[in-house]
């Protein structure tokens, strides 16, 4: 089964938003670290933009508590937007919600600050 | 209700309208003549109109008539009945009345009776209609309170079937039940009945349930909550009004029922040895304050039946007028069936007869406690196959899975969230059968098999790791995992226990089988 995931990063006024596409599972993980990365080689906060992103699953959200780890010992916050109704339930189920601010979409990411 | 107007008659003998040099018309204030007063007699039988100052009757009546100056009394009569009457006062020309005048005025009120008459009937009409419209109102309001305060879904309690019954009468009485989580695998069920009907019984009813709820939080004891409600109670209830009420406490885990009642309906426990009643003392809830309610145990094997109803099931009467009761209650609870509700109520319908209007409303309540494996089976067994496949044990192969389930279930008419949620509850528990089941070995297949009634839908996965333990799913600590000291995987059997209503897990030494259900919408 495909399982591609593929993260790119752009710059932002006040940091940075990380492009995510594919499957959020256990194979995303050096890519989205990677992309993490190269997204704090900036300062300021990290936009996950998750509107590629069609399925996720219990090792994905293993990979993004990961991340959630880094960020909260760098004190760097974390944004979202893009996410599907039922991933956004399952953030809030999971309370990754908690420890990231997650938007409608795309504009109110951008805007907020 | 009597009409009483007098005319200051001009010259001419016609009434004086407008100009003129005439002394103005005035209106006396309306003077009845309530029925049985003697006035009532002579004016029904004097056929025409009547001089005041030709009547010698002891009437108070009479006397307030000749003190407002009134000389001459027009009966108006319909169909036997004394409508109203014209009262006149004086002519302005100091002449009596002739007898011609009279029989003017005779004339005139033969005329106006009918239409006066007419007149009523409609006016009656009219507040009758309004009367009815607002009672059909109240009705409603009732309803809607009522029907909002039930429950919206039954407990799903692994080892335990919950069901319920309720259908309101047409006056809607002021029954309810209801079932409130406790915490650790105890939940309280409440059955009671307002006496009155309407919205006052439905306002009494919102409130006793919240006062339930709440005092259910704070006592973990039925008497303690059954006494505490009451004395909340007494001083917000409406004189003469008052609620009976059972609550009782089932420990889930072991099966403890733990009881108080308040003058409701006994509980029946159909048991292996017959149908038990538990009596515990108590007087209804609102009646006066300080009330001790009497507390009993009960410990639910398994296949036991609890049966709670209200008086609109035991005092329902068939068409000769003889009451349903306890009697026939009691021996069809003790009938076995897989379905008491449907048993009791079809029993009820076919005592009352087909056209029965309903004289109360019915409740009730049954909670069966039965083994894990059995009711499970049961379930499982009785659904429609509705596809079984199996895939191979390589990782990503979750995603073949649930692929097939969206099409399996896109005819069931399940909404969105509910199938994104089932599709996420499924991977997770192939992934899980795939790596700690069946180890990642590509030549071990994960099965799945999806089964549906109309109450459930049932996925079953099959693993062939069934001699290993099976985990219990824990509430990942988020905080931990984020400060590194927790792995941060572990999310799947929790995430999988929030997708679903109900997970059950059994493993018979070579395979594992974990079963996902979740109720089918417009189910109870």
């Amino acid at each position: 089964m495909d399982s591609e995931f593929r993260a790119t990063t752009a710059p932002l006024d006040d940091g940075s938003v990380v492009t995510l596409v594919g499957t959020v599972d256990r194979g995303a993980k050096e890519t989205l670290e990677a992309a993490y990365a190269e997204a704090t080689s900036r300062p300021g906060r990290v936009v996950l933009d998750f509107r590629g992103v069609d399925y996720i699953n219990s090792t994905g959200i293993a990979v993004i508590v990961g991340l959630l780890a880094r960020a909260r010992a760098e004190e760097r916050e974390i944004h979202a937007f893009g996410l599907s109704d039922h991933y956004r339930e399952v953030f809030t189920i999971t309370r990754l919600a908690d420890f990231m601010t997650i938007h409608d979409d795309e504009e109110a990411a951008v805007a907020a600050r | 209700m009597l009409q009483r107007l007098r005319r200051r008659r001009a010259e001419n003998g016609q009434t004086s309208v407008g100009k003129g040099p005439v002394t103005p018309t005035t209106l006396l204030d309306p003077i009845p003549i309530p029925s049985g007063d003697p006035l009532e007699t002579v004016l029904l039988s004097a056929g025409g109109p009547v001089g005041v100052g030709d009547l010698e009757l002891v009437s108070p009546t009479l006397e307030t008539i000749r003190s407002a100056g009134v000389e001459l009394i027009v009966p108006l009569i319909g169909q036997g009945e004394l409508l109203g009457a014209l009262y006149l006062g004086p002519r302005l020309s100091d002449q009596p009345y002739s007898s011609d005048d009279r029989r003017l005025l005779g004339g005139l009120a033969a005329q106006v009776a009918p239409a006066m008459r007419v007149a009523q009937l409609i006016r009656e009409q009219q507040a009758e209609a309004k009367e009815r419209e607002r009672i059909e109102q109240e009705l409603k309001v009732a309803a809607l309170i009522q029907q909002t305060l039930l429950p919206k879904e039954l407990p799903a309690i692994p080892g335990w079937h919950v069901s319920a019954f309720y259908r309101p009468a047409r006056a809607v009485g002021g029954d309810f039940y209801d079932f409130i989580p406790l915490g650790d695998g105890r939940l309280g069920v409440v059955i009671g009945d307002v006496t009155d009907k309407g919205v006052p019984a439905a306002l009494v009813m919102a409130t006793c349930r919240s006062m339930l709820r709440a005092a259910a939080q704070r006592h973990g004891s039925p008497s303690q909550v059954l006494a505490e409600v009451n004395d909340a109670l007494v001083p917000e209830i409406p004189a003469a009004m008052f609620v009976t009420c059972l609550y009782a406490i089932i420990d889930t885990e072991r099966g403890d029922v733990v009881l108080a009642n308040a003058g409701h309906n006994l509980p029946y426990m159909q048991t292996s040895d017959g149908v038990v009643e538990i009596r515990a003392a108590g007087m209804p809830l609102g009646l006066m304050p300080g009330m001790d309610y009497e507390e009993k145990r009960y410990t639910m094997g398994s296949g036991e039946i609890m049966v709670l109803t209200s008086d609109g099931i035991t005092e329902a009467h068939d068409p000769r007028g003889e009451m349903y009761g306890f009697g026939r209650l009691m021996s069809r609870v003790a009938r076995r069936s897989d379905d008491m509700v449907t048993a009791v109520v079809s029993d009820l319908e076919a005592f009352t007869g087909p056209d029965a209007e309903q004289e109360d409303d019915i409740t009730l309540v049954v909670v069966r406690r039965s083994s894990s494996a059995q009711d499970s089976a049961l379930a499982f067994e009785s659904g429609e196959l509705l596809d079984a496949f199996t895939v191979a044990s390589e990782e990503g192969n979750e995603r073949v899975a649930i692929a097939r389930l969206a099409e399996v279930v896109a005819p069931l008419g399940f909404e969105e969230r509910d199938v994104e949620r089932l599709k996420t509850a499924l991977a997770e528990t192939v992934m899980n059968a795939i790596e700690h089941g069946n180890e990642n070995r590509p030549e071990l297949e994960v099965g799945v098999e999806v089964r549906a009634t109309d109450e459930v839908l049932t996925i079953r996965v099959t693993d062939q790791g069934g001699a290993k333990e099976i985990p219990e799913a824990q509430t990942p600590d988020l905080e931990a995992k984020l400060a590194g000291t927790q792995t941060p995987r572990g999310w799947g059997l929790f995430l999988i226990e929030k997708m679903v209503d109900e997970v059950r897990s059994t493993s018979d030494g070579r395979t594992h089988t974990v079963e996902l259900i979740v109720k089918r919408k417009g189910a109870l």
